[in-house]
């Protein structure tokens, strides 16, 4: 088990090159499924990969478990990493594989025979040990991986994007399976990716990244309910945050806080907004209603609704209908720095 | 049902049309070689013969001329030798580079890459001229180490050339997880990169050896005595004597030095196609 750190941490590239990392102070908790959230070239990967040693630097300390590792190899930092494509060794069987990182250590044959056989145990993959990995399915080398990554006890686990090669039903269960995996080892984990719906459903806490920077560090409804910039906002969600601005700050709300006015208790202090329907998406289990304000503070804006497909009202297009959100749920930002602000009357 | 059989069968007769064709093709030199090796000569030169068979019982005349009056086994031996120490030292310097090349120096890689591939489309009859300056100068005149000195000069070339398709072909998070897993870059490379690219480094074998028994012009004008010379030259050299061709002998020479050859081809025949195909088809 161990904690990571990183001070300052920084990664230039040549012109041109997306990925870089610009001053990242980031601390992990113990045994904590940390995910780094971001779009592509965000940096996420970069970060990860200084974290194994496989990328060197520009400036910035790394420390796991109290040690500071930026001079030290890949192999002396006792980490084990899944890469995206699995990276499983071709001409080696999977008790090959799952061997050998035992075999790079010297472990004696037996006991490395013993530890990957409880390796590939907890992963239920028993019985495909004397294949190759391409005659392996997805999710059976998604395991493989996972079994190579555990077998030797690492202090610290780090996944790249590990669910991005299966389809999207297999993804579903393999990240259930893998959460509770994790729970069951407890090793720290650091996990990249870049799909929103992972990063909520598994991370202890969640870092999300934008341009090689981190923008917020926090619990899934920490930085979906209360995010510190217009990026997280805009980033989390689907469809996103509605962004309005009005009277010098941006106004930010939740499609699904954006409510029909009759579908709001009386008592709830309002903001209430004429809204013109242009057209609905039927989502199975919600509806998403697209269109433009009118009057008010927002006059012309595009807004976007979510409501559950149980509600009973209609709404016809291009008619003004009575819509509004509760005070609470409006988030306000400062129109420059785009970065949160004290919530504010509004004309 | 009749129409689909009737085209199976056109087919399948098709298919091994063609494969009997190329059989044929290829194996007659080799029939060609063996039986004109046992042929006594007034069988061979008698026109009213039937040439694909045996007209007179068979002798092994020409297989005692071969290895008791000249020195086909020392030139066997001198060829296998050269072959091997240029294979060695084609790898030996072909591998690592190959792999810089594929992996470490980002775009200009490849350039580099061809640059290098450039060098093995000049003709040895353009480079023996020059090349013979060298070996006189490295005092090498009339001994095996001039052609082992000059082969790799242009089997290095090929193969770095190849060799570099086979490595850009392996993922480098393949490399990455291995030094995760605990090997050093070097280690990964010897243990990972090498047994995964072993098509590769199979066809620079025998591409290269091959290539050392071949060579005609190196050898013929580095070496002058028959003791060191290599078979693709002792054979023609002292088996035409002027006007006289030993056939019987020539043949036989031909086809003890193909046999290997062919032997480890056809071993490797599955690795080798994707020696060649793997980096250009991908």
């Amino acid at each position: 088990m161990a904690v990571v750190q990183t001070r300052g941490l920084t990664k230039l590239f040549a012109k041109g090159q997306v990925g870089a990392v610009v001053d990242v102070d980031l601390e992990s908790r113990e045994g904590e499924f940390l995910v780094l959230l971001g779009p592509s070239g965000s940096g996420k990967t970069t970060l990860l990969r200084m974290i194994a040693g496989l990328e060197e630097p520009t400036s910035g300390e790394i420390w796991i478990g109290g040690v500071l590792v930026n001079d030290l190899t890949p192999r002396q930092r006792r980490i084990a990493m899944v890469f995206q494509s699995y990276a499983l060794y071709p001409h080696l069987t999977v008790l090959g594989n799952i061997e050998f990182p035992l075999k790079a250590r010297r472990m004696p044959k037996e006991e490395r025979r013993r530890k990957a056989q409880w390796a590939a145990d907890l992963l239920g993959i028993g019985r495909l040990l004397g294949r190759k990995p391409r005659e392996l399915s997805g999710g059976e080398r998604q395991r493989v991986a996972l079994a190579r990554a555990i077998v030797r006890e690492p202090s610290l686990f780090l996944l790249d994007e590990p669910l991005s090669n299966l389809d999207a039903k297999l993804r579903a269960s393999a990240r259930e399976e893998l959460e509770q995996f994790q729970k069951k080892i407890g090793t720290t984990t650091i996990y990249v990716t870049h799909d929103q719906v992972e990063a909520m459903a598994m991370g202890d806490r969640v870092v999300v990244m934008n341009q090689g920077a981190v923008r917020q560090i926090g619990t899934p409804a920490d930085v979906y309910d209360e995010p510190q910039d217009t990026f997280v906002a805009a980033f989390l969600g689907s469809p996103p945050m509605n962004l309005l601005e009005a009277a010098g700050v941006i106004v930010g709300f939740r499609p699904e806080h954006f409510h029909p006015s009759a579908a709001l208790p009386a008592d709830e202090p309002v903001l209430k907004l004429a809204f013109r329907a242009k057209h609905e998406e039927y989502l199975g289990a919600e509806r998403i209603l697209y269109g433009v304000l009118e009057g008010g503070p927002f006059d012309g804006e595009k807004a976007v609704a979510r409501m559950s497909s149980t509600l009973a009202a209609r709404f016809a297009p291009d008619v003004v209908h009575d819509f509004a959100v509760a005070k609470k749920d409006l988030k306000f930002f400062d129109r420059e720095k785009e970065t949160r602000t004290e919530p504010r009357a509004l004309a | 049902m009749a129409g689909v059989r009737a085209r199976q069968l056109a087919f399948r007769t098709f298919h091994w049309t063609v494969l009997a064709v190329f059989s044929v093709l290829l194996a007659f030199p080799f029939y060609w070689m063996l039986i004109t090796s046992f042929k006594r000569t007034g069988d061979l030169y008698d026109l009213r013969n039937n040439p694909f068979v045996f007209n007179q019982k068979p002798t092994l005349e020409h297989l005692r001329l071969l290895v008791n009056e000249t020195l086909f086994l020392r030139w066997l031996g001198n060829t296998a030798f050269a072959g091997l120490v240029v294979v060695a030292i084609t790898l030996l310097l072909a591998v690592p580079a190959a792999y810089a090349l594929a992996r470490l120096t980002g775009r200009w890689g490849g350039r580099i890459g061809i640059a290098i591939f450039l060098t093995y489309l000049v003709p040895p009859t353009l480079l023996f001229i020059p090349l013979s300056r060298i070996v006189a100068w490295l005092n090498l005149q009339d001994t095996l180490w001039a052609v082992i000195v000059v082969y790799p000069s242009f089997t290095i070339p090929f193969s770095t050339w190849l060799l570099m398709g086979f490595f850009k072909s392996i993922p480098p998070e393949l490399e990455d997880a291995a030094m995760v897993d605990g090997l050093t870059r070097f280690q990964a490379f010897l243990k990972l990169v090498i047994p995964i690219s072993l098509s590769g480094i199979l066809t620079v074998v025998i591409f290269t050896f091959t290539l050392v028994t071949q060579g005609f012009v190196y050898a013929l004008t580095f070496i002058s005595s028959a003791s060191h010379q290599t078979v693709g030259v002792g054979v023609p050299i002292y088996l035409v004597r002027g006007d006289v061709y030993y056939w019987g002998s020539l043949m036989a020479a031909c086809l003890i030095a193909s046999l290997p050859i062919a032997v480890l081809y056809n071993l490797f025949l599955d690795r080798f196609i994707a020696g060649f195909t793997v980096g250009s088809v991908k």
